[in-house]
């Protein structure tokens, strides 16, 4: 499922019906767990009848990628096509990226002590069923 | 209770404003669900005092398999229904099984009365006890608006509230949660009224890694393709359950204006395709349902002069469609979402009201009661004064509309009527008029609803059954639902999960069982909600059908109640022996 070239894009998100099954199986998939904090692609809503979803997930930055900028120990290195791979062993826990995301991208896994990053594995497209997310060539 | 040995109850004492957590092995037994329900629902209860003293008990809980597999979404309430004065049961999707879930709360135990009207915030690591004076008399809508504002954890949240229905104990109020799903039968609403509980918050976010997850990702898969990639699940997502709106007139089972027929002259305005056509304007799911059966239609109402409008949305099934659109005569799509905006605010239960305000509407042609009564004409299809009726209802605006919010079997015993007071055991109908199935199924049910046991689908079936094979489908169906209940899965999930399905699944999370002990466990909850009726004064011989069941032609024909009758007394024989074995 890894492919390496392509992008999680997450388009048409207006066709969203709220069912979560990209965060589930991003958190299942990635990080082994059950909880949907542990999902690299975060769905919001605004609630109500009318109020979209939108998704906060990693834009796959091509130019300079602000959380390795701020990492202070390397542990995030440039990923082939945008975005970013996480070296686990170099990380401090530290939270820099966490913050350095314009999008709120990154989130930290309390657990583990590391950040949550987006491999754009697209597991979380494979298990939309509503064809609001994208794997885009880079 | 995944991955362990114990289920984790919370009991919430409201009086005292203590709570207290409690690691039970003992329930393992009931599994999950409506099982643990039901057994803390029987430690708690008070049958001798009423159904909405303050010492009773309301009770929530989440299953052996929450969350974790495709449309596994539901929580189920238990309580004493404020209706039935016996065993209220209700289901509810959205967020709340997730929440429960990542909070690590089993289930929840709500005793006591708050001094004054409060909302809860439940967490993993407290719960808070928080004024709710301002929000007291506010609609359904505001108040989730208020708190989705206020409070912290969009996305990993739910909230439960309840309408001015609620808080003035019509024995039908609801409970709306996330918005767009309800525990809507029974008066859970009422219940929450009772205790001063205005709404409740929950909020999770435990980490729970994964045992075996090469397994469970593997069963995972296989069901979300299941329910994905196959014809199972598409009726839900495509028209929706309003799919059945002209199935039924097709077959004169759609109950119209209050039974009087079952074919409804007005049918092609009101349809699934209709309310899609015209008003479906999105798909919504509960979390972790990748079918999206979440129906949402809208309106456009004009508020004043000079070309003003809103646009309002509503959510819409087959049960309000009926409830409040064949049953009560109305002719269009608009109309009926209308009907539905003003119980969604008030926070009533749709069928009970619309199927209340069918008998109130015939009581009025009949002059059992008048103008003096009723406030505003009621007649069928006149939609603006049925949007009166419902907020007198719900406000309690006279002794009529007081005694209309305790039921229409109550009702009916204060202004007559009662051969046309169309109830199942005090509960109100569902829409289905199919024939035995329906009428003796919904009665013998233990909660009196179509989905007990899904009696409305064998007079639906190819085979024509005799009535003893109908008692015992009924018999061994309500306890294959006692089992699908304690996972919770989603009802309309029940063909993705067949036995072996659950077995695979359970057994990827370590929980080892064979078709023999989900037999036990069906058995074990059945007869434990059979000894709640039991203790709460329920006898099956001494309900009432009202005459109206009787003459208007179901899909298998006029039904004749001598039949009925030797139905539910073959069905109370079967259960009794069973009871004292």
């Amino acid at each position: 499922m890894l492919s390496i070239a392509k992008i999680l894009k997450a388009k048409e998100m207006s066709r969203c019906i709220g069912c979560f099954s990209c965060m589930l199986t991003c958190a299942a998939v990635n990080q082994h767990n059950h909880s949907l904090a542990k999902s690299a692609i975060k769905i919001r809503t605004v609630g109500g009848l009318s109020g979209k979803f939108v998704a906060v997930v990693c834009a796959g930055c091509k130019d300079v990628r602000a959380c390795a900028q701020a990492c202070p120990s390397g542990a995030l290195v440039d990923r082939d096509g945008g975005g970013v791979n996480l070296l686990a062993d170099k990380c401090t826990g530290c939270q820099k990226c966490v913050a350095a995301c314009a999008l709120g991208a990154v989130t930290f896994h309390s657990a583990t002590g590391k950040p949550i990053i987006c491999k754009h594995c697209g597991v979380c497209q494979r298990f939309c069923p509503h064809d609001c997310l994208d794997m885009e060539e880079a | 209770m995944l991955y362990e040995n114990t289920v984790k109850v919370l009991y919430v004492d409201l009086s005292a404003r203590k709570i207290r957590i409690e690691k039970r092995a003992d329930l393992k037994d009931f599994f999950g669900g409506v099982g643990v329900a039901s057994k803390l629902l029987e430690e708690n209860m008070k049958p001798e005092l009423d159904p909405l003293d303050e010492q009773q008990t309301a009770v929530f809980a989440i299953g052996a398999l929450s969350s974790i597999y495709p449309v596994i979404t539901k929580t189920v309430a238990m309580f004493i229904s404020p209706l039935t004065g016996e065993l209220g049961e209700s289901y509810a999707g959205g967020r709340l099984a997730l929440t429960l879930h990542m909070a690590g709360y089993d289930a929840i135990v709500l005793t006591g009365k708050a001094n004054n009207p409060c909302y809860l915030s439940i967490t993993r690591q407290s719960v808070e006890f928080n004024d709710a004076r301002p929000l007291w008399g506010m609609n359904s809508d505001d108040v989730g608006r208020v708190i989705r504002e206020k409070e912290a954890g969009s996305g990993k949240r739910s909230i439960l509230r309840i309408g001015p229905a609620g808080e003035n104990k019509v024995a039908y109020a609801s409970v709306c949660v996330d918005t767009y799903r309800h525990f809507g039968r029974l008066g859970l609403g009422a219940v929450l009224g009772s205790k001063n509980v205005k709404a409740i918050t929950i909020i999770g976010d435990r980490d729970i890694p994964i045992a075996n997850f090469a397994e469970y990702f593997k069963v995972y898969r296989a069901i979300y393709d299941k329910v994905t990639d196959t014809e199972i699940m598409m009726k839900y997502h495509d028209v929706g359950t309003p799919i059945n709106v002209a199935t039924l007139d097709a077959m004169g089972a759609l109950p119209t204006k209050n039974l009087a027929q079952g074919r409804f002259e007005h049918v092609d305005a009101i349809t699934g395709e209709a309310f899609a056509t015209k008003n479906l304007m999105r798909k919504l799911a509960c979390t972790g349902c990748p079918v999206g059966c979440i129906h949402i239609g809208q309106f456009r109402r004009e508020f004043g002069k000079g070309y003003e409008y809103e646009a309002v949305s509503v959510g819409y099934d087959y049960e309000p469609i009926f409830s409040l659109g064949s049953f009560l005569g109305i002719k269009t799509s608009d109309e009926i979402l209308k009907l539905i905006e003003a119980v969604e605010k008030t926070g009533l239960d749709a069928m009970s009201c619309g199927v209340a305000l069918g008998w109130a509407t015939e009581a009025y042609q009949k002059r059992l009661i008048t103008t003096t009564e009723t406030m505003v004409p009621l007649e069928f299809g006149l939609t603006e004064n049925y949007i009166r009726a419902i907020w007198n209802i719900a406000e309690a605006a006279n002794d009529f509309y007081t005694a209309l919010g305790r039921g229409s079997y109550h009702t009916a015993t204060v202004y007559g009527g009662q051969d046309f007071a169309m109830t199942f055991a005090k509960n109100e109908m569902s829409g289905y008029h199919t024939g035995y199935g329906s009428v003796v199924g919904s009665i013998v049910g233990a909660r009196h609803s179509h989905l007990c046991n899904g009696g409305y689908a064998l007079d639906q079936a190819h085979k024509q059954l005799a009535v003893h094979e109908i008692v015992d489908a009924l018999l061994k169906e309500e306890k294959e639902r006692c089992m699908l209940n304690s996972l919770i899965i989603c009802l309309f999930a029940r063909k993705a999960y067949d036995r072996a399905t659950i077995i695979a699944a359970c057994k990827a999370v370590g929980i080892v069982l064979d078709d023999a002990d989900l037999t036990q466990i069906g058995e074990k909850i059945f007869h434990t909600k059979m000894r709640i009726r039991e203790k709460l004064g329920f006898k099956l011989e001494k309900v009432q059908l009202p005459r109206r069941f009787f003459e208007t032609p179901s899909l298998n024909g006029v039904l004749d109640e001598t039949v009925a009758k030797e139905m539910i007394g073959m069905y109370a024989n079967r259960v009794a022996t069973e009871l004292n074995a």
